[in-house]
């Protein structure tokens, strides 16, 4: 397999986990209470920390003496590979918990296969995130049921965000061309065959939270393809102000 | 599952690296938490590997530096290096790191099983670093850092932190 193709193959998985890990630290200092704010970040952190491992990979694996930093803050809005649901905003606690719980099924699923890939660097870093990963799962399940099966209030307004986001989820299982040659070479994972699984967990977890699956067949789609929604640019700019403003500035 | 990490680790070496703390919770050294995967001297240099506790976890990049000025200190140049694999476990964490864990308030991380049971059944199993209890809940499964849930005692209404087993 080709480096290249390695490295589309990754920003796939690892720019998933950046801009999420952005959305979430958006939220520190500002989580409806202590205990939520600080679970928001833990997993601000866990997906940045994933972030790094993997463009640490692929800072290696271009050897154009680029750093991770390069990759996590100098790239232009196209070069980002990330689904559109990961970079939807932080509209209400309800609607954060839906987004992540959406992604939180399709990571952990992800993760269970990818730890078994034949490159060594990408299964190792798989294998750690899947113990982090498992927790984030737990925590947006279980908020999932407790405002699904809540208020009326708190129903209404995570089934409005169910109905809103639904429609990024399926976006998920594209498989890029990367990620076919990355499937071939026993490197990635056939996402398209998580489908099943999938829908079976969210169905379970919606079960008990008294929420429904909007019968929409029409899905959003493009990140994967760097076709970003409008709330890409913004994030960008926040996420890259610094390096931007101050060129190779350290820590 | 047995790990068999000493053998790489130069005896020698040991002292100062115990010299070395966590800085989250400086009365663990990292021997005891476990996170040092080799330790040798390779001509004039000191080669550690370390294996990062969790992915985020800032701590690392601390204690990277640390080792380096622990080994500057005895006039030995030192070099870290982090593995991903095989993943660090709660299991790797010594006895005694254990023992200074649970005095400085922080609970010690309860087998797979029971750690299941504690932080998603509601089970009442977690003691109390304060008076002993187990008549004690779980107030968030995310704690100040990465590593702990967030507890609190029914009995003597003191709040602590637990460490999560990790497997």
């Amino acid at each position: 397999m080709k480096n290249e193709n390695k490295i589309q193959y990754i920003y796939g998985i690892a720019d998933n986990a950046l801009i999420l890990g952005q959305r979430l630290s958006e939220l520190c200092g500002h989580g409806p209470n202590l205990e939520t704010d600080i679970a928001m970040t833990n997993m601000a952190l866990d997906l940045l920390g994933q972030t790094r491992s993997y463009y640490q990979y692929v800072a290696q694996l271009s050897g154009d003496g680029k750093t991770e930093d390069d990759i996590a803050f100098l790239r232009i809005e196209r070069q980002y590979k990330n689904v559109l649901l990961v970079e939807q905003p932080n509209r209400h606690f309800g609607y954060v918990i839906t987004r992540q719980f959406f992604y939180d099924a399709f990571h952990l699923l992800l993760l269970e296969e990818l730890q078994n890939s034949d490159d060594e660097t990408v299964a190792a870093i798989a294998k750690k995130g899947i113990k982090e990963v498992s927790y984030h799962q737990r925590f947006s399940s279980d908020w999932m049921k407790r405002l699904g099966d809540g208020t009326e209030e708190s129903h209404q307004k995570v089934q409005e965000a169910v109905d809103d986001l639904w429609k990024y989820t399926d976006e998920l299982f594209h498989m890029t061309e990367d990620d076919k040659i990355a499937v071939e070479n026993g490197v990635g994972v056939n996402t398209a065959a998580l489908r099943e699984k999938y829908d079976q967990r969210i169905r379970d977890v919606f079960e008990e939270a008294r929420i429904t699956i909007p019968e929409t067949k029409w899905f959003q789609k493009g990140g994967k393809q760097g076709i970003h929604s409008e709330h890409m640019g913004y994030l960008l700019s926040d996420l890259q102000y610094m390096q931007r403003t101050y060129p190779n500035m350290k820590w | 599952m047995t790990i068999e990490f000493e053998k790489h680790i130069d005896p020698t070496l040991i002292p100062i690296l115990e010299k070395v703390h966590d800085p989250e919770i400086p009365v663990l050294s990292i021997m005891d938490m476990g996170v040092v995967r080799s330790a040798q001297m390779i001509e004039t240099i000191a080669q550690i590997t370390i294996t990062p506790t969790y992915s985020g976890c800032p701590a690392m990049d601390v204690i990277g530096d640390d080792i380096i000025s622990a080994f500057a200190k005895k006039n030995i140049e030192a070099k870290v290096s982090l593995v991903l694999s095989p993943a660090w476990t709660t299991d790797w964490i010594t006895p005694r790191g254990r023992e200074a864990l649970e005095k400085y308030g922080i609970a010690a991380p309860l087998h797979e099983k029971a750690d299941k049971e504690a932080l998603l059944g509601g089970k009442k199993i977690v003691k109390c670093t304060q008076c002993g209890s187990t008549n004690t809940k779980m107030v968030s499964q995310f704690g100040s850092t990465a590593c702990k849930a967030l507890f609190q005692c029914n009995d003597c209404l003191e709040p602590f932190d637990y460490f999560k087993c990790l497997k």
